[in-house]
């Protein structure tokens, strides 16, 4: 995609790739601790199943994936594998913090181990809170990240620029449970 | 449910053999092998170290505190209500049997005791924790061996106990019920209808585990006769739980142990395996799931009147001294080791998990094994990481 690459895309054709996108996403599963398992709740069980919204918990490694769910305390050993997972994926790449640890340290807010938010070391696109947040909540997290990428401008996101909205007035920060979803 | 047939046995040695002098005549070079730290086998963020030569392992070492997150010492800087809701996430499955030990150790101390109510549902919701543990465990079992269905159905009827812990507590996974002195409320309404019907489908759930995985020939192969812990070795190590029984030593804490809880009111088998390979420490658990279902069916029937919570004043303060309690958790015993100075909250809390015990043996089990039965054996063996590291 030439256009892609010089940083030049039609706003109807960005819209087109932004759809497709947003329903195929390969998300990378790194459960570190309680809230993994309502995420394995979420991705694998056939209450919450997950693939109806276009999500497929199943690549083989982060190369393969769009989006990493990061669920649970991160730890500051386990920092550098955090960081380094981060940094196999391919662009353009989008990250849910899933659970009060991995959004602020949690319950371990005075703990000498715990990394306080996975944001220090990553960029966070959705901060689903809760300890831990039910099923329910991680979908509808993955379900704001979908039209987050809907409202992307790929060009700009391309160029190295980060998250640019293609209307500004859409680029408020994003909080499982902060508002109505249309 | 055979055993391995004698030709296949002939064959595997015959096969080690080939083995063993291939690698002497190619002069195989070791290499090392990570897995982990996150890694799909591991349930969570253990890491072994394995060095392997061909095959085969030579020698493995697991590699803790990935998800170390300092509780012992943040017990210092906690009252003890709000040590209840740190410990819920050592095992973060089975949420409400962390509880009990460490209340049970703070009401010894305040020298006061439960009302019968509170005792009853105390125990009816440690074995739902219990339950919720373990099924999981059944479902994940097949993962490992590469059969994707039991997690499904594992997860499927997962939800049923969970929603009951739900109802009870309030909490879906991290229950915070329990109080020093009872409980924070009564069973809602219906409650006890709708446990009678999920534990059938439990005990349905059981049966269709073992029809489709424990009577599945390559489950049978994969586990028979792979990793075998010898009693004394286990005893040695400190296993505890499933682990134990399964290398045929007949030690359960809920019935040996005399504690304020229900379990000398219900008639319940603990169930020992001889073998002690990664088959009985399977099969010993689907076992557990059952009998933990009788006894909800049997507790749940004879729940006596009364109020749920002692009197204990509003601010607790626990006297000086120390206490140690522990329980038959999910994974194995769980105990805490509590020192009050007569604080709002302990002076020091030490906190002996059952997973941590249980993968210290892996360098002795996992020496010799084929690099396919590590996962086997890790899955097995059961571990929950926040109950290794803590």
């Amino acid at each position: 995609m030439g256009l892609v690459d010089r940083g030049r895309l039609p706003a109807p054709l960005t819209k087109l790739f932004n759809l497709g996108r947003s329903y195929s996403m390969w998300v990378y599963q790194w459960g570190l601790a309680c809230c993994a398992i309502e995420m394995g709740a979420a991705f694998g069980s056939p209450r919450y199943d997950v693939m109806r919204l276009g999500v497929i918990p199943l690549p083989a490694s982060p190369r393969q994936a769009d989006l990493v769910v990061v669920s649970g305390t991160v730890t500051d050993k386990m920092a550098p594998a955090v960081k380094r997972l981060y940094e196999q994926m391919p662009e353009p790449k989008y990250v849910i913090s899933m659970g009060s640890c991995a959004n602020c340290g949690g319950p371990y807010w005075d703990s000498y181990s715990v990394t306080k938010g996975v944001d220090q070391i990553i960029p966070v696109d959705v901060y689903v809170p809760g300890c831990p947040p039910r099923p329910e909540a991680l979908l509808e997290g993955v379900v704001l990240l979908q039209q987050r990428i809907k409202n992307e401008d790929m060009a700009a996101r391309w160029r190295g620029e980060g998250f640019t909205p293609l209307q500004r007035s859409e680029s408020e920060p994003i909080v499982v449970g902060g508002g109505p979803i249309e | 449910m055979t055993m391995l047939s004698e030709r296949q046995q002939l064959s595997y040695i015959a096969a080690q053999a080939a083995d063993a002098r291939l690698n002497v005549e190619l002069e195989t070079e070791g290499m090392t092998l990570n897995i982990g730290p996150q890694h799909p086998a591991t349930h969570g963020t253990l890491r072994i170290i394995a060095r392997l030569d061909g095959e085969q392992v030579v020698w493995a070492e697991p590699s803790a505190g990935y998800m170390h997150r300092g509780y012992e010492k943040l017990t210092e800087v906690r009252t003890y209500p709000q040590v209840t809701a740190l410990i819920n996430r050592i095992d973060w499955l089975g949420s409400f049997a962390n509880e009990v030990p460490f209340i049970l150790a703070a009401e010894q101390l305040m020298e006061v005791e439960a009302p019968p109510r509170a005792q009853h549902i105390r125990t009816i919701l440690f074995e739902l924790s219990r339950i919720a543990n373990v099924s999981l465990f059944l479902g994940d079992l097949g993962v490992q061996m590469g059969a994707v269905t039991p997690v499904f159905m594992a997860f499927r009827d997962r939800e049923y106990v969970l929603n009951l812990i739900e109802g009870a507590t309030g909490g879906r996974f991290h229950p915070n019920f329990d109080r020093i002195g009872g409980l924070k409320d009564d069973l809602p309404k219906g409650w006890i209808d709708e446990t009678r019907q999920v534990m059938k489908k439990l005990r349905n759930f059981c049966d269709e585990i073992e029809d489709l995985l424990f009577g599945n020939e390559i489950f049978q192969s994969r586990t028979r006769g792979i990793g075998v812990i010898p009693a004394e070795v286990a005893k040695e190590y400190g296993l505890s739980g499933a682990n134990l029984r399964a290398s045929g030593v007949d030690w359960d804490l809920r019935r040996d142990q005399k504690l304020p809880l229900a379990y000398d009111k219900v008639d319940f088998k603990v169930w020992t395996h001889p073998d002690g390979d990664s088959w009985a420490r399977c099969w010993i658990r689907l076992q557990e799931v059952r009998e933990a279902t009788r006894i909800v069916d049997q507790l749940i029937e004879t729940i006596p009147s009364g109020p749920v919570m002692a009197k204990v004043p509003r601010i607790i303060k626990v006297p000086e001294g120390e206490a140690w309690v522990s329980t038959e958790n999910p994974l194995g015993e769980m105990g805490y080791y509590v020192v009050s100075k007569g604080e709002l909250g302990p002076f020091r809390v030490k906190i002996r998990s059952a997973s941590f015990n249980n993968i210290s043996i892996t360098p002795w089990v996992l020496k010799g094994v084929y690099v396919p039965d590590i996962i086997t054996i890790l899955a097995s063996l059961y571990f929950i990481l926040g109950d290794i590291d803590r």
